[in-house]
């Protein structure tokens, strides 16, 4: 049973990946949208982007190495 | 042992002893991830030695390659803490290399990757931290610690930003860390799942065994990204370096 309940556990924390990726899409449409009416401005935002996309991603990381942990740890 | 092939996508990830060495009960014992290690940094040591050996106003090839990195690293200084911030050049030029070497070794077929280790980036995130603590109270005394209280706030909601602040300082060694490691580990696994689906639906000689190269185009498709990801996560895990820094120069913001 508890086994079981391991697997269900780190499947659910796969959820993570739905917050990381509106976060991320989120990210980079706004990045698209202001460099096409902008664009002399946008090479100076990339890192800015870039950071952005880190900041947003690590939180997806976080549900895998939970799932990770669930698999692997407890 | 090393080009055995295996199909659990853990297994690359596993340490070797090559060389046991236990003195006085502590293992000290010459890894696989040891290895790649030292020879990241003879490669990169390896390659400023020739880079720099022949210099000249009108650089060759080799030398204007080391001079763009020279130039990433110090403009990501400049746009970040400034001219002072040159202080700490060696230290983020450094982290960067040492960084993305790891990274790349790792996209070499039966390479270990070195930064698929958490106490490899944790080493590297805990460097970071406390240079930033030790640097900002040498230079700033106790007004290093106006960086939890941010300037014009008013003070019913510095009761809830202070907390908030300092959970957010001190989180950042896990952040920076597990970013680079949780990329890494993530995007070898499912690397290694991919080649795997195509090994195994071949082998299963049915209707499968006919698209089996579906699995194998992706798989060609995420190694591009991975070497994205691997420069990417090398330039993420300095300019955060950059910008953790900036708070031991500029700590009242």
């Amino acid at each position: 049973m508890e086994e079981g309940l391991k697997y269900v556990g780190a499947g659910l924390a796969t959820l993570a990946m739905f917050g990381a990726a509106l976060g991320v899409g989120n990210i980079f449409s706004s990045y698209l949208d202001a460099a096409m009416r902008n664009p002399s401005a946008a090479p100076q935002q990339q890192g800015n982007l870039f950071l952005g996309f880190a900041l947003v991603e690590a939180l997806g990381i976080f549900g895998f190495l939970i799932a990770l942990i669930l698999l692997f740890v407890v | 042992m090393m080009f055995r092939m295996e199909l659990d996508p853990m297994h690359q990830f596993v340490i070797q002893d090559w060389i046991k060495w236990h003195p006085g009960g502590i293992d000290l014992s010459f890894t696989n991830a040891a290895f790649y290690m030292f020879f990241g940094v003879a490669l990169i040591i390896g390659f400023f030695l020739i880079a720099t050996s022949k210099a000249s106003v009108v650089p060759n090839r080799i030398q204007s390659v080391g001079e763009m990195g020279y130039e990433f690293i110090a403009n990501m200084i400049r746009d970040t803490i400034g001219e002072e911030g040159f202080k700490f050049f060696p230290l983020v030029f450094s982290l960067f290399m040492f960084v993305f070497t790891a990274n790349m070794l790792g996209m070499i077929p039966f390479f270990y990757t070195t930064t698929s280790q958490v106490i490899v980036t944790a080493s590297l995130a805990l460097l970071v931290f406390f240079t930033v603590i030790i640097f900002g109270i040498m230079k700033n005394g106790l007004k290093f610690f106006k960086l939890f209280a941010p300037s014009g706030v008013p003070w019913p909601l510095l009761i809830l930003l202070v907390p908030l602040e300092i959970i957010s300082f001190f989180v950042r060694p896990v952040t920076l860390s597990l970013r680079l490691f949780g990329n890494i580990l993530a995007g070898h696994i499912v690397l290694k799942l991919f080649v795997g689906f195509g090994v195994a639906m071949l082998s299963t000689m049915g209707i499968a065994a006919t698209i089996f190269w579906m699995p194998l185009v992706m798989a060609i498709a995420l190694t591009a990204l991975e070497f994205l990801v691997a420069f990417l996560q090398a330039y993420i895990f300095a300019i955060l370096t950059c910008i953790y820094l900036n708070d031991a120069f500029h700590p009242s913001h």
